[in-house]
């Protein structure tokens, strides 16, 4: 049980959502966006969120497509991680989104959720990241579109009152071939220890990171690293530790040191994977 | 759904066919809601943390833990819960293999097993493993669960499972 009482809004368009929110925020009502609720029924039972107003955008239409323009997949915010993981469209996105909490949670999880939540693995970002998508955000101007390499920052940059509607990504980067990996301490379910993704563009390798650091992450200076081929495999990937943009986590899931180790080993097989030849 | 205050609704819920009126908190979870306001008790509160899967119900034909949604955000969707069944495939089969001690999880996985042979009638043992891995018994009946499930699909185990 919920041991306190919010307002409960449910509107039709984006437009509506934000002046919703810049209302009820004006009113000291602390407003969250509501798509599959799991975060925000949870929190609140925990009594670990304060908030006097739900908004619903489950109703509004552009958070709900999933479809192709000329050139792009487009994906709403309130798409659960369930579809994109029975669409093989993006199998990179079906793959690494389809191992999110367990199935019958992810009929209710949603991508704007898993990018927008307060847990900080939000796996479901990092094919996002490696296409370099783009994100449209509804605020009091209208949309915005915005590349997510830039809109996500250790978290997706909002102002408030902003909302992620959508996400955009290029065709050509949809059926590359791709690397998933998600570590967890011993279990099939669990938060990582690391989840590891990587895209091979030409001969160039993306990667990015959940579990590892405090956020999710892909550093284009870690890539510069792991494509130099002046240096050996072993090489790459002792130099790839010594660049890690934040303290590696020392949590309960894993030591700092074991998580180190482990990422050492899934780079080695990314590598097997995407260029065929072990060390 | 009719707005209160905000904070009460006056919803109209379909479940199991019915529609069925109440007043809810926009702060209700939906089990509560179903045990509570429409005695529908066949959804169980376990861990209450969506870990367990003994509340899940059928919203829309896909499995939902309800103690993980809001109920008011569950008017204009079709709930089927365990007392939506009666007599189903599901149910003859978990009797059939006994597939259940103490029965508290036992709706939960059969509304989670309804939902697998609806939407993957041809589901494989990765799908079926990836589905039940929702739901955790505690009196580990898993093999006879997983018969049961083999039963309402029509399937025999695979090689090597």
């Amino acid at each position: 049980m919920i041991g306190f009482d919010f307002e409960y809004y449910r509107p039709a368009t984006s437009n509506e959502a934000v002046k919703l929110y810049e209302s009820l925020q004006a009113q000291g009502k602390r407003p969250v966006y509501y798509a599959g609720g799991t975060e925000i029924v949870t929190f609140a039972r925990l009594n670990q969120i304060e908030t006097g107003a739900v908004i619903d955008i489950n109703s509004i239409r552009e958070c709900r497509v999933y479809q192709f323009n000329t050139s792009e997949l487009v994906i709403g915010a309130t798409v659960t991680l369930t579809h994109l993981a029975e669409t093989s469209a993006f199998p990179l996105l079906s793959v690494t989104g389809g191992r999110v909490a367990d199935h019958t949670a992810r009929n209710q999880i949603t991508i704007g959720g898993n990018i927008c939540g307060e847990i900080n693995y939000k796996e479901a970002l990092l094919p996002f990241l490696l296409a370099e998508s783009n994100v449209i955000i509804a605020g009091n101007n209208g949309y915005q579109d915005k590349p997510i390499m830039e809109a996500f920052n250790k978290r997706l940059q909002l102002e408030p009152g902003e909302c992620l509607v959508q996400i955009l990504t290029d065709r050509k980067y949809l059926n590359l071939p791709y690397f998933s990996v998600k570590k967890r301490k011993i279990d099939v379910i669990d938060y990582p220890l690391l989840t590891l993704t990587a895209l091979k563009i030409d001969n160039t390798i993306r990667v990015a990171f959940s579990g590892l650091c405090g956020y999710p992450f892909r550093s284009r200076e870690i890539e510069t690293i792991l494509n130099n081929h002046e240096l050996s495999r072993e090489e790459r990937i002792e130099q790839t530790v010594l660049h890690l943009p934040a303290p590696v986590l020392d949590d309960w899931i894993g030591s700092a040191e074991y998580r180190l180790f482990v990422l050492k080993n899934t780079l080695e097989d990314m590598y097997l994977a995407l260029e065929g030849e072990s060390l | 759904m009719t707005d209160q205050s905000h904070t009460r609704f006056s919803v109209a819920l379909n479940v199991n066919g019915v529609k069925r009126k109440t007043e809810v908190r926009s702060a209700d979870i939906l089990l509560d809601v179903l045990r509570n306001n429409f005695g529908l008790t066949g959804a169980k509160p376990g861990c209450l943390n969506g870990d367990c899967g003994s509340c899940t119900v059928l919203v829309n034909g896909w499995p939902i833990k309800s103690c993980m949604m809001l109920a008011v955000a569950a008017s204009n969707t079709n709930i089927v819960t365990v007392e939506g069944l009666k007599g189903s495939a599901t149910q003859r089969a978990f009797i059939e293999k006994n597939a259940f001690q103490c029965g508290y999880c036992t709706p939960g996985f059969i509304m989670n097993i309804e939902g697998l042979s609806a939407i993957h009638p041809d589901a494989d043992d990765s799908i079926i493993e990836e589905w039940l891995q929702s739901n955790i018994c505690r009196c580990t009946s898993y093999e006879e669960i997983k018969a049961a499930v083999y039963k309402v699909l029509g399937k025999k185990p695979e090689a090597g499972r």
